[in-house]
C-alpha cells in the first residue's frame, strides 16, 4: 500500500512538474512584459536595462526555478486586465464554476442512479429502452446545442400553430408543444448570498436558483447518458454474480437484493469512474459558462484568450492542473484502498 | 483486369459484412443519411444557389429572413437568411463541408500518431512502452475537449486573430489530432499485445525479418478492424469538438464558416426571435454525428462478433 501510494503521488507531483513547463513555456513564447510595462518611447539602452533588472537575460533553468519558485508561494503574476494578482482573480471567479458543477452533480446522481438501476434490473421494459435510445442521442448531441435548444424552449418560449385551431384535438396539440419561456438565460441574477471569502452563491434565493435552472441541466446533459449507461452495464454484471445468485436462491426479497447487496457493489466503479468525470466537466463549463455568461473560471479564461492576458491564460492552466492531479490521485488512491485487487504498476508481475 | 475485380466484388457480396449490412436497417438508413450528406458537402459548390463566401452575391437587405413556410419567407432562401443576408442553405451545405473535412484530416492525423505509437508501444513493450502510454494517460485524464481548448488558445494568441483565421482549417486539424491521438494508440496498442504471442509473429522472427517489417508489414494488417470501428467513432467526435472549439470563438472564422460557427453566430440573434440560423445548422449537426455514431455501433458488432449488444 505503501508503494502505491509513493508511486501515485510521486507521479501527481511529475505530471504538475511538466504542466508547470508548458506554462512556462507558454507564459515565455507568448507574453513580452516590457510590452505591457514600458510605452513605445523607452530607448532600447533602457530596456534592455529594465530586462536585466527583470532577469529576462538569465538562463532558462534559472527563469523557471524562479516562476516555479513563485508559484510554489502562491504567486502567479498579475493579470493584464484587472491588475492584481492572477490567482485572485480565479479565486472570485471559481464559486460561479462550482457552483455550476455542484448543480449539475446532483442532478446527474438523483436521475442517473434510479434510470441506470431500473434498466439493468428490466433490460426489455419499454421505458428501458426509451432511456436508452435517448442516451444515444443525447450522446451525439453536444453541450452548447442542448444549452441553446433549452434557451429557445424554456427562456424564450415557443409558439406553435401547425394544427389547426379551431378543432379540439388541433389547440390540445398546439398547447401541449407550446412552451411558456422566461426562465433567466443570462448570468447569475442580482440577488446572491455571501458564504465566506470571494463565495457568494445562488442556492439560497429564488432568483438564484432560477438563474441555476438552465446552465445546470445543459452540463448535466452531457454526463447524464454516460453514468445511466455505466450504471446499467455495472449493475447488470452484479447481477449475473454467484453472491446475488446465491441470496435468490436463499428467498431473499428482490428489494433488497437489488438496492441493499447489488447497488453496493454497483456504485464502487461509478464513483471512481465519477470522480474523473467531474474533473472532466471542467472542459464542459467552458461550453455552458460561454452559453449562458456565466461568470465563472471558463468564461474567465476565454476572455483572458480574447484579451492576450498571458498571466491569468498560466494561471488558468495551473489551478486546473492542479484540479485535474488532485482528483486524479485521489480516485486513484480511494479506488487501491476499496479494492485490493487492483494492480501495482510498481511491481513487477 | 475484369476477372480479378468482379470476383473481389462476389467475395465482398458473399461477406458477412455484407450480409449484416443488408440486413439491419438502422445500418442501412444511416449510411443512406451519412452519404447524402457526404455527397451533398462534397458538390456544395455545385448544389449551393448562392457561393457565400462571394461578398459580391450577398444584400444585406435580405438579412434574418425566416425558412419558407413562416410569414415574411422568400422562396429564393428555402431555409432562411443569417444576420448578413447570407442564404442559409448555402452556408450549411458550405459548413457541412468545412466540417467534414476537419473532421477527416483529423482522424487521419490521429490515426497516423495512434498507430505509429500504439505499435510502438504494443510492440516494443519495456521503456517505450511505459513513456508512451503514461502520456497517454495523462492527456485522457485532461479529456481531450480541455487538450484541445488550451492547444487552440494557445496557437490564437500566439498567431493572432487574423493569422489564425487564415490557417484554421489545418490549425483545427492539427489540434483535435494531437488532442485525440491517445484514443486510437490505446486501441492499437491492445490489439498488438495480443497478435505478438501468436505464431506467426515467432515465426516471422525466426526468417530473421526486421522488427519494422514485422510490426508494419505482418502485425499492423491483423490490427486494422478495432483501428476502423475506433476511427468512425473519433470522426464524429472530432466533428463535435471542431464544433466546440468554433462555437468558442477558436476555430473556423466567420467568413469561412464551419457548422459550428455557424451556430456560434447564429446564437447572438436568437434572443431577437431568429432561431433557425442557429437551430438549422444544429440540427444538421446532431444528425450527421448521430448517424456516424450509429454507423460506429454497428461495424463495432460486426467486426467483432465477440462482444455482443448489451
Amino acid at each position: 500500500m505503501l508503494a502505491f501510494l509513493v508511486q501515485r503521488i510521486s507521479q501527481a507531483l511529475l505530471v504538475m512538474f511538466v504542466i508547470s513547463v508548458i506554462a512556462f513555456a507558454i507564459q515565455d513564447g507568448l507574453g513580452d512584459p516590457l510590452q505591457e510595462m514600458v510605452g513605445m518611447s523607452v530607448s532600447e539602452e533602457e530596456r534592455e536595462a529594465i530586462r536585466e533588472e527583470l532577469g529576462l537575460n538569465d538562463p532558462m533553468v534559472v527563469q523557471y526555478l524562479r516562476f516555479a519558485g513563485n508559484a510554489l508561494q502562491g504567486d502567479l503574476g498579475n493579470s493584464y486586465f484587472y491588475s492584481k494578482p492572477t490567482l485572485e482573480v480565479i479565486a472570485e471567479h471559481l464559486p460561479a464554476t462550482l457552483e455550476l458543477v455542484i448543480g449539475a452533480s446532483l442532478i446527474i446522481v438523483f436521475l442517473s442512479v434510479p434510470i441506470g438501476v431500473y434498466a439493468a434490473i428490466r433490460p426489455q421494459a419499454w421505458l428501458s429502452k426509451f432511456f436508452m435510445g435517448v442516451s444515444t442521442v443525447g450522446i451525439s448531441i453536444p453541450v452548447f446545442l442542448t444549452a441553446i435548444v433549452l434557451i429557445q424552449l424554456f427562456s424564450i418560449g415557443v409558439r406553435v400553430e401547425w394544427f389547426p385551431a379551431d378543432t379540439g384535438w388541433g389547440q390540445w396539440l398546439n398547447g401541449f408543444f407550446t412552451t411558456e419561456g422566461g426562465l433567466p438565460s443570462y448570468g447569475r441574477g442580482d440577488e446572491l448570498t455571501h458564504l465566506f471569502g470571494t463565495w457568494e452563491s445562488g442556492f439560497f434565493t429564488g432568483t438564484g436558483l432560477m438563474h441555476l435552472v438552465l446552465p445546470c441541466v445543459s452540463l448535466a446533459s452531457i454526463m447524464l447518458p454516460l453514468f445511466i449507461r455505466l450504471i446499467r452495464a455495472e449493475m447488470m454484471e452484479v447481477l449475473q454474480s454467484d453472491y446475488i445468485r446465491y441470496a435468490r436462491a436463499k428467498g431473499l426479497g428482490a428489494g433488497r437484493i437489488n438496492f441493499l447487496h447489488a447497488l453496493k457493489n454497483t456504485m464502487l466503479p461509478v464513483i471512481t469512474v465519477g470522480g474523473v468525470q467531474i474533473g472532466i466537466m471542467v472542459a464542459y463549463t467552458i461550453l455552458t459558462e460561454t452559453v449562458f455568461q456565466w461568470p465563472g473560471v471558463g468564461l474567465m479564461f476565454l476572455e483572458a484568450i480574447t484579451r492576450s492576458d498571458i498571466p491569468l491564460i498560466v494561471a488558468y492552466l495551473m489551478v486546473v492542473g492542479l484540479i485535474f492531479v488532485i482528483t486524479n490521485t485521489v480516485v486513484d488512491l480511494v479506488y487501491g484502498l476499496v479494492n485490493p485487487t487492483v494492480k501495482l504498476t510498481g511491481k513487477k508481475a | 483486369m475484369t476477372t480479378a475485380t468482379v470476383s473481389r466484388w462476389d467475395r465482398f457480396r458473399e461477406s458477412f459484412f455484407w450480409y449484416s449490412f443488408k440486413r439491419d436497417k438502422v445500418a442501412i438508413a444511416s449510411f443512406a443519411v451519412l452519404l447524402l450528406m457526404v455527397l451533398a458537402a462534397v458538390f456544395a459548390p455545385l448544389l449551393a444557389p448562392t457561393d457565400p463566401y462571394d461578398l459580391a452575391q450577398i444584400n444585406i437587405m435580405n438579412s434574418e429572413l425566416p425558412p419558407v413556410g413562416l410569414d415574411g419567407a422568400d422562396s429564393a432562401f428555402p431555409l432562411g437568411t443569417d444576420a448578413q443576408g447570407r442564404d442559409l442553405l448555402s452556408t450549411i451545405l458550405y459548413g457541412t463541408r468545412v466540417s467534414l473535412m476537419i473532421g477527416f484530416g483529423a482522424v487521419v492525423l490521429q490515426a497516423f500518431l495512434g498507430i505509429l505509437f500504439g505499435l510502438l508501444a504494443g510492440y516494443l513493450g519495456g521503456k517505450v512502452d511505459a513513456i508512451l502510454m503514461r502520456i497517454a494517460d495523462v492527456q485522457l485524464s485532461f479529456s481531450t475537449l480541455m487538450v484541445a481548448i488550451i492547444v487552440g488558445a494557445v496557437f490564437k494568441a500566439s498567431f493572432g486573430n487574423l493569422m489564425f483565421g487564415e490557417i484554421a482549417i489545418y490549425m483545427l486539424i492539427f489540434i483535435i489530432g494531437v488532442a485525440e491521438w491517445p484514443q486510437i494508440a490505446r486501441t492499437v496498442r491492445a490489439s498488438v499485445l495480443a497478435e505478438k504471442k501468436k505464431e506467426y509473429v515467432d515465426a516471422a522472427k525466426v526468417m530473421g525479418f526486421g522488427t519494422r517489417r514485422i510490426m508494419f508489414r505482418h502485425i499492423l494488417p491483423n490490427t486494422l478492424s478495432p483501428i476502423f470501428v475506433i476511427a468512425t467513432v473519433q470522426i464524429a467526435n472530432a466533428i463535435i469538438s471542431e464544433a466546440a472549439l468554433s462555437f468558442l470563438g477558436l476555430g473556423m472564422p466567420e467568413t469561412q464558416p464551419s457548422l459550428g460557427s455557424l451556430i456560434k453566430s447564429g446564437f447572438d440573434y436568437i434572443q431577437s426571435g431568429s432561431w433557425w440560423i442557429t437551430l438549422i445548422p444544429g440540427l444538421v449537426l446532431v444528425v450527421l454525428v448521430l448517424v456516424i455514431n450509429l454507423l460506429g455501433d454497428w461495424l463495432r458488432d460486426v467486426m467483432n462478433p465477440r462482444l455482443y449488444k448489451g
